[in-house]
């Protein structure tokens, strides 16, 4: 059924969008984007501002001791610590694949959740890990060092 | 008595004395269930019930129509919910005082050791039950239409049933709750992999900010308990509880269960044993008076072969039920829930393994964290959620291993998804994989070419074949499916069976090395 257009819409010809649908709709329209905006506020709650963790940034002394190339593991950390004649540095042990805490054995590292080794300077060797072991910033403090394990720094780096 | 005055404290005896069976009257208006109105208002008088139809197919009541896996996952739900609660009494969710609190359940509680039993046995025979109840509502082609947005409801109750069982394993907060959270939050942190290789991690960080959201810190801690507990006890059930009653609810709308086209020359009841059959179509008010859609019943229309819901498929149900409780219970007396030692940041389990449903997972996690923890199970997920949209045929529906290629097909693709998932795994673990052959190769390469990718490539070849040969989507389906169904056995038996310390593979765990 098709009707001409009229030249001149007259008052009594029916809009083309009725104004209660028109209202009904934008009524909709904006019920709908209050609720949408308010989602997101509240998707913003759970992302913690504030990450409830320990420090990352601890002092340790070395023991004296210590061999070139033998790690030493601070207590209640996830550090591997060596000293050899160059200097001090620090390799993460927590596995790059999936956050397993990696062993350190005399020649190298590796990861008992599922099977990734590395080399003794992190670089990997076997298994899925996507990434080598990161080595951490170490700054000398008198006769202590301090590791930050938020701050990486190029593998090789020694203090 | 006749001529005892209607005092108002007569009436007020005489009332109460009444009470009880008025009371039942005000309950059950329509009455007992005895004849066909009376059977029919006692469905549909009560919220409950009344998400069935009143009356069933005689086809859906047969044991083989649905093996009452369905009913099974439902009950098995109910009994965690049951549990659930009671475990709560004692229960507190924050680190160590919760392995403590498990602690105290287990071996001081009256009966706390029985019923977390009872609670973990229930929540596996839930995740066994709903993947057979999918397997089932697949090999009869019951996703097809009209039937294609409950097939995605059931799809969301899938991985709500998983996700359920993944959040309600951190919370004993022991060493083996803790080390299968720190994996699985950082298979949510894998797409890190991804962006890593494109360099864009610093700019477009969504695998960090899925860790963060998860556990609502960087490390598994207190913070990430009391969201894991909030997800177990809360959002999860309620959108569980939800999903469930669209489910039931649907299964009515839609028809009831899928029946083949020629169903009801199959089961005709010449004599009716114990109550008479409809053998007319029953007067569908609703669309006589043309309120919805569908078809008018046309009067004589051949027999429609229903029973009443009442007693015929309830008594079903409450059978099932007992079933199901039966064997979480027996479970639960012959088998104790795991408790290992308190949660240490420092140790990992060795091997650190999840449950055992998500093994399969681990195992080609163990290949590639992205691709075996987000990049096939997604694959999967959706290509579930797609099969009523791309398979619109109607041969079969309603029988087992229906359509073309049937059941030969469903047994050559059984055989075919066995014999590659087997042999490419025995491969990577007899020779190795990519990294140990070329210590240089990028990660990017082993992201996208490892053993879990090969598998599932060699799957969709397989799958376009059959679809070829056949000439039918159904038959597409029909290979993919049960390929993937064997894919996920295998790795999973893999996973659970043979992988010991450092994930390496061992024949018996009588061999595992001390470490």
């Amino acid at each position: 059924m098709t009707t001409k257009p009229k030249e001149k819409p007259s008052r009594f010809d029916p809009e083309p969008v009725p104004r209660r649908d028109f209202l009904g709709l934008a009524a909709l329209g904006s019920m709908a984007l209050a609720l949408l905006v308010s989602a997101f506020g509240m998707l913003r709650l759970p992302k913690a501002a504030v990450s409830a963790s320990p420090s990352k940034k601890f002092e340790v002394d070395i023991p004296d001791a210590l061999p070139a190339g033998e790690a030493f593991v601070p207590p209640g950390r996830n550090v591997a610590v060596f000293r050899d004649t160059e200097g001090v540095y620090a390799i993460s042990t927590v596995c790059t694949h999936l956050g397993c805490i990696v062993k350190a054995l005399p020649n190298g590292f590796e990861c008992p959740c599922h099977g990734s080794g590395f080399a003794a300077d992190g670089a990997v060797t076997k298994g899925p890990a996507p990434k080598p072991l990161p080595w951490l910033k170490v700054t000398a403090r008198g006769n202590a060092v301090v590791i930050d394990e938020e701050t990486t720094v190029a593998s090789g780096t020694k203090v | 008595m006749e001529n005892e005055e209607r005092t108002a404290l007569n009436t007020f005896w005489h009332n109460l004395r009444a009470v009880p069976v008025d009371l039942y009257r005000a309950m059950f208006r329509g009455g007992a269930p005895v004849t066909d109105r009376t059977r029919s208002s006692f469905v549909f008088g009560n919220v409950f019930l009344h998400l069935h139809s009143v009356r069933t197919h005689l086809w859906s009541l047969r044991w083989s129509a649905t093996m009452g896996l369905g009913i099974i996952t439902t009950a098995a739900f109910l009994i965690t919910l049951v549990t659930g609660v009671l475990l709560m009494f004692y229960y507190k969710p924050y680190p160590d005082v919760a392995y403590h609190s498990i602690k105290d359940i287990h071996f001081i509680v009256p009966t706390g050791r029985f019923i977390r039993n009872i609670h973990r046995w229930a929540a596996n025979v839930m995740v066994v039950a709903v993947i057979l109840h999918m397997a089932r509502a697949f090999y009869t082609a019951s996703y097809r239409k009209p039937r294609e947005f409950n097939w995605l409801i059931g799809w969301g109750l899938l991985v709500t049933t998983l996700a359920l069982s993944f959040t309600g394993y951190l919370l004993p907060w022991d060493q083996l709750a803790y080390w299968a959270i720190t994996i699985g939050a950082n298979i949510a942190q894998s797409p890190r992999e991804i962006t890593d290789a494109m360099g864009i991690t610093e700019w477009m960080d969504i695998g960090g900010l899925q860790r963060e959201i998860l556990l609502g810190s960087d490390i598994v801690g207190e913070e990430s308990l009391i969201r894991f507990y909030l997800l177990h006890v809360m959002i999860l059930p309620i959108v569980m509880a939800m999903l469930m009653a669209v489910h039931f609810w649907r299964i009515r709308k839609d028809g009831g269960l899928a029946k083949p086209a020629d169903v009801n020359e199959r089961v005709s009841v010449s004599q009716p044993e114990h109550y008479p059959v409809f053998t007319e179509e029953p007067k569908k008010t609703y669309q006589l008076a043309a309120v919805v859609k569908g078809r008018t019943p046309a009067v004589g229309s051949g027999p429609e072969n229903t029973v009443p819901s009442m007693p015929h498929l309830f008594y079903a149900e409450l059978g099932i039920l007992m079933f199901t409780t039966l064997i979480c219970v027996a479970l639960a007396l012959v088998s104790d829930a795991p408790l290992k030692e308190l949660a240490n940041p420092l140790v990992p389990e060795n091997p650190a393994k999840a449950p055992w449903y998500f093994l399969g997972l681990q195992e080609i996690v163990s290949f590639s964290a992205f691709m075996g923890g987000i990049g096939i199970p997604m694959l999967c997920w959706i290509g579930l959620g797609l099969i009523p949209f791309l398979d619109k045929e109607t041969e079969g529906t309603g029988e087992w291993f229906g359509g073309p290629g049937g059941r030969r097909l469903a047994l050559w693709s059984m055989v075919y998804g066995f014999a590659t998932s087997i042999a490419v795994e025995a491969f990577a673990i007899r020779f190795g994989w990519l990294r140990e052959w070329f210590p240089d190769v990028p990660q990017l390469v082993i992201t996208f070419l490892n053993p879990g990718t090969v598998i599932t490539a060699l799957y969709a070849g397989y799958s376009i074949w059959a679809l070829r040969r056949f000439n039918s989507t159904r038959a597409g389906a029909l290979a993919l499916f049960t390929c993937f169904l064997c894919g996920f056995i295998v790795l999973t038996v893999i996973g659970t069976y043979f992988r010991g310390p450092n994930w390496v593979f061992f024949w018996s765990p009588a061999d595992w090395k001390a470490h």
